[in-house]
């Protein structure tokens, strides 16, 4: 068994999940692969496990959060080291896990990487369309001040987390629309993350999400969220636990 | 009251006795619903609060006016819509907290059911092949 593993979200995606873990097998072999089959009612579930992942079927649609949630318990009580969340539908291209990893396992203080696709020297990949723009860089405004640290790209969903970041997912993630929640969650934890530049696709297949006044309450939702984090405790113990670990890992 | 033209009183007289009644009504149901067990005591304690405050201004003349007035309201009524919206809003609020604790509760259960199934799967489909591995030393056991 592998110590590394790959979380794969997939809602309705029978047509891009079978190549996305034929991908994720090619470019990433020491990751094994879990797909989130968040009650498909197609043959997402089938597929992916013909196709020879892991699969763990919600009994209903729980939603991004709630299945990428019950993926990093499946990480945690498997005793996984490093987990990777890739999105089912080929967004995300599995040759730059590489990446993720080499850069996460370079600095031992560090517990999550995340792709960023407005990093400077990202390249004309695909980046959203235009108003969903205007909304993450708004979302990076605001991480970026309360982090004191700079944040491009709040909502991409392709980061990886080290054995701490994959602990604390498991036990608290947000529920709906969680990246930019997440970086909030990871901060009020005294974790460290950082973004390395990634080349997304546009979708292969499926709908997204987030759509018409869905937007609106994201938006406001996810403000919300973020504000209320600021009131929450930032335990000291933690921080210490991590600055112990760097130590060790030195 | 006596100021009150008598058919007006009397309009008055069975209002209060039909306030009564619907409070008492309430009560009723509220203990009905309990002894079914379709209603939980712990969420049926405001409502029986609901029934009995009613049935006590109803039956208690003065009590309203009494308490409007040392409140600093000087229509009954409008102290009666106050606390009954007050009441209204502390009822919601205490359902949306209920619904926030169900849905996390059910979540957890969703993901630990799904975490369980595949488990099984792999458990399962692991014997199976056990199986089919000892299978053919049987059969070659048999045909020696």
């Amino acid at each position: 068994m592998n110590r590394h593993l790959a979380i794969v979200p997939a809602h309705n995606e029978a047509g891009a999940i079978a190549s996305t873990i034929a991908s994720i097998h090619r470019w990433a072999p020491d990751f094994d692969v879990l797909v989130i089959d968040d009650g498909s009612t197609d043959n997402t579930g089938e597929l992916a496990a013909a196709a020879g992942a892991k699969v763990l079927r919600m009994p209903y649609n729980l939603g991004i959060g709630g299945g990428m949630q019950a993926g990093y318990v499946y990480a945690k009580e498997n005793g996984y080291q490093v987990a990777v969340q890739v999105d089912g539908d080929g967004q995300h291209d599995p040759r730059q896990i590489g990446d993720l990893l080499e850069c996460l396992q370079a600095d031992p203080g560090l517990n999550m990487v995340t792709g960023s696709r407005f990093l400077d020297d990202g390249g004309e990949g695909f980046r959203s369309s235009a108003a969903r723009r205007v909304g993450i860089r708004i979302f990076a405004r605001v991480l970026s001040a309360i982090t004191r640290q700079k944040v491009t790209d709040p909502t991409s969903g392709f980061r990886m987390t080290d054995r701490r970041g994959i602990e604390l997912f498991a036990n608290d993630y947000p529920i709906d629309y969680p990246e930019v929640e997440a970086i909030m969650l990871m901060h009020t934890h005294r974790l460290r993350s950082r973004e390395i530049p990634v080349v997304m696709a546009p979708r292969q297949t499926g709908e997204s999400t987030i759509s018409g006044a869905g937007s609106v309450y994201y938006m406001v939702k996810v403000l919300l969220a973020v504000f209320v984090a600021l009131f929450r405790k930032r335990p000291i113990r933690e921080a210490a636990a991590t600055s112990a670990a760097i130590e060790q890992a030195r | 009251m006596s100021s009150f033209p008598a058919p007006a009183l009397a309009a008055l007289v069975s209002q209060r006795f039909g306030v009564i009644a619907v409070a008492i009504l309430i009560c009723v149901v509220i203990f009905e619903l309990i002894r079914r067990k379709h209603l939980m005591e712990r969420y049926a304690i405001l409502w029986f609060c609901l029934g009995i405050s009613t049935l006590v201004l109803a039956a208690w003349k003065g009590l309203l006016t009494t308490l409007a007035h040392a409140g600093g309201i000087y229509y009954p009524p409008a102290a009666l819509f106050a606390v009954a919206f007050l009441f209204v809003l502390a009822l919601l609020l205490h359902f949306s907290i209920v619904l926030s604790r169900l849905s996390d509760q059910n979540k957890i259960l969703a993901q630990r059911l799904a975490l369980l199934q595949q488990r099984l799967d792999e458990k399962e489909s692991a014997e199976g092949e056990e199986n089919k591995e000892q299978q053919p030393v049987h059969e070659s056991s048999r045909a020696s």
